[in-house]
């Protein structure tokens, strides 16, 4: 892929409030050699984007989507959800924003080994603690069964499928109605009938529920189908193009809110 | 049920085997300290009865506390003189009738009069110093359990013979003195009178049976050279245990020295504190050990939990909650452990209990056990803080855990 020049690829006309900001964001290991992991990252996420993160490998990806997911503290620079700044937060209100505003999904799907599928899915709503029991499982019952999963879930992960486990993981990410979705390699370990299949999930969310998504991939094939690509190579973004002009590809649009 | 609680729960689960070790632990660490408590507060309990029945609970005596002032001293406040030997003094308690008329007015007990008389009793050659007590035995039944201690012969044999004695059994043992014997008594002050063996005691604290003896008040004030003598009145309180107080009351009303039998085994009392210090030392070390075996499996979960952690903290679970987790295993392998030494506990208390043994000092055939809630909920309280701190280390370390190690590594 062509890296385009920045002052050319710099998203213009977005006026509504990021949804997700990183002002000068570095991040450096310390140690006898420090690690810059990523470095000067300025960059803003709007509502309702579908944004690919894109480099080599070892070029920072992960290491962004960590910072951006509060997952990671960085060494310099400020990270922002929703407005607000999260570094001098306490651990405890940090948590609190991930709990309530992201959701995670990795390329491993993380699901707790001795929980079935539906209690894996309810876990975050019981963190959060905003509903009640019966509410819990009837929003995890629906998630599960949107994305084709309600038969098994009263099995455990290792009953599942690879794909169908990174489905439950979507649907775990999806459990508090975060705005914003963060994704590291969600297809990376699946066959390519479950990858376009989880692709297709997270499309439908930033297509058809307003959701934020950002995912790290390094298929360029799916990058490309996404809204807009932000480029890292050594840590620094490179390129950041929009391509909003193919949103939808001929769906419903007016879905849309 | 709470997201912590069952997470916390499942934990335990998928380590059935080894939290059942840890839980093991505690229970025999708690059960064995029940045990402990039960034998040491039982034979504490046992040997304070046979005192307080052995003895008054109170003896108002003649005694003072420290020698008389010195006349001078009484008149001149500045005056403090030394190496006068003090005023000599009528011995006995004055108006001794006067005195128990006015102590049973408001004494939840009994009184009875007695002279003692420091003695040697002599008899086929050999010589024993024992304390002689004269009593009136109708009083003295009120006061002591003397009548039932009595072997041989009942206390009423004191009005028998003119001089009839009766001796603690081990003294009888001693000399070979059997019932009918003539020995002699003889005091200090030079008297000397020959009394007949009418019975034997057995109180059952050896010191009491083998240098002590009784006679009739008449004969006691023979010995002491005194008519009409009492130096000691004895008191049975229907609470032995206030004892101490009320002795301290009779001393400030009628100022004569009165001894609680508290004071009068202070040493005992003292070797009890020790006891009991030794006891809680061994027993906090036991439960110590088996916090051990808490500490061991937590950190193995925490361990094996790593990844676990990552994921519930990367969702949004905060450092408390994820810490909150591992301190209530801790907690469950506590209360397990309590609850089960609970049982573990009583089942050592019945199994001692049924032990017959004898002890050279009274005269058990059982061991004496105390079944005390206190101990089963204090060694349960111990079990469960020294649990939950032992849980408290590697929980705080897990919770600790940054989430993207944990993930980078995994993926
Ligand atoms: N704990 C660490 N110690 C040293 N170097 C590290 C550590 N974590 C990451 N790095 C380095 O930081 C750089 C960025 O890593 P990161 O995982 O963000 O890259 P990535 O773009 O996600 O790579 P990939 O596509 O392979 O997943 C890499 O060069 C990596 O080797
Ligand atoms: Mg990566």
């Amino acid at each position: 892929m062509i890296a385009a020049a920045p002052e050319l690829s710099a998203p213009a006309g977005f006026a509504a409030r990021p949804i997700i900001e990183a002002k000068g964001v570095s991040r450096i290991l310390p140690g006898i050699v420090p690690v810059t992991l990523v470095h000067d990252i300025n960059i803003e996420i709007g509502a309702n984007e579908f944004v690919a993160i894109t480099g080599p490998s070892g070029s920072g990806k992960s290491s962004l989507l960590y910072l951006l997911g509060l997952l990671d503290l960085p060494t310099t620079g400020e990270v922002s959800i929703d407005g607000r700044a999260t570094t001098e937060m306490r651990e405890e209100e940090r948590a609190r924003v991930r709990l309530a505003k992201l959701g995670f999904v990795f390329q491993f799907h993380f699901l707790l080994p001795e929980f079935s599928i539906l209690e894996n899915v309810t876990l975050p709503m019981r963190a959060l603690g905003a509903l009640s029991a019966r509410q819990m499982t009837q929003r995890g019952e629906g998630l599960l069964a949107a994305l084709g999963l309600a038969e098994h879930r009263h099995k455990r992960p290792d009953q599942l499928s690879g794909g169908q486990r990174q489905r439950v993981a979507v649907a775990r990410a999806l459990a508090n109605e975060p705005p914003v979705i963060l994704a590291d390699e969600p297809t990376g370990s699946l066959d390519s009938r479950a990858s376009e299949q989880v692709f297709e999930l997270l499309q439908n969310l930033a297509l058809n529920q307003g959701k934020t998504v950002v995912a790290v991939t390094h298929d360029l094939s799916i990058a490309a189908r996404m809204w807009r690509r932000v480029e890292l190579v050594d840590g620094r973004i490179v390129s950041d193009i929009r391509t909003d002009f193919d949103r939808g590809a001929g769906k419903n649009v007016e879905n849309r809110p | 049920m709470n997201l912590i609680v069952d997470i916390a729960w499942t934990h335990i689960r998928s380590r059935a085997r080894q939290t059942g070790f840890a839980v093991a632990g505690v229970a025999t660490g708690v059960g064995f300290s029940i045990m402990m408590a039960s034998l040491m507060q039982g034979s504490q309990d046992d040997f304070t009865n046979r005192l307080v029945n052995a003895m008054p609970a109170i003896t108002v005596s003649d005694d003072r506390r420290a020698a008389p002032p010195q006349p001078a001293e009484a008149h001149y406040a500045a005056a403090e003189i030394r190496g006068l030997t003090p005023e000599a003094r009528r011995r006995g308690i004055k108006n001794p009738l006067a005195i128990m008329a006015s102590l049973e007015s408001w004494l939840p007990g009994y009184i009875a009069p007695s002279v003692k008389v420091q003695g040697i009793i002599r008899y086929a050659n050999q010589d024993v110093a024992t304390s002689i007590i004269g009593i009136d035995p109708r009083r003295e039944t009120l006061v002591s359990d003397l009548p039932k201690q009595m072997r041989g012969a009942t206390l009423t044999a004191l009005y028998r013979a003119t001089n009839a004695i009766i001796i603690g059994d081990r003294l009888a043992e001693k000399i070979g003195a059997r019932i009918g014997a003539n020995l002699t008594v003889q005091t200090s002050l030079g008297t000397r009178i020959n009394a007949q063996v009418v019975g034997y005691f057995h109180s059952g604290v050896r010191q009491i049976d083998e240098t002590s003896a009784y006679v009739q008040t008449r004969t006691g004030q023979v010995l002491a050279r005194q008519t009409g003598l009492i130096n000691e009145l004895h008191l049975r309180l229907r609470d032995p245990m206030a004892a101490r107080e009320t002795a301290a009351r009779i001393e400030k009303d009628t100022g004569y020295k009165s001894v609680s039998w508290q004071e009068a085994h202070e040493d005992l009392i003292s070797t009890f504190v020790i006891r009991n210090l030794i006891m809680y030392t061994v027993v906090g070390a036991i439960l110590l050990v088996a916090s051990f075996g808490t500490y061991n499996i937590i950190s193995t979960i925490t361990h094996e939990k790593a990844r676990d952690i990552a994921i519930m903290k990367s969702l949004g679970l905060s450092e408390r909650k994820v810490r909150s987790v591992f301190v209530l295993e801790a907690l469950i392998v506590g209360l397990g452990g309590a609850v089960l030494g609970f049982l573990l506990g009583y089942l050592l208390c019945l199994a001692l209990g049924s032990i017959r043994i004898s002890n050279p000092f009274v005269d058990a055939d059982r061991l004496p056990l105390a079944y005390d809630a206190q101990h089963y909920a204090l060694a349960g309280l111990v079990a469960l803080v020294s649990s939950g701190l032992a849980g408290y280390a590697p929980a705080r370390k897990a919770a600790r855990v940054h989430p993207v190690e944990i993930i980078r590594g995994a993926t």
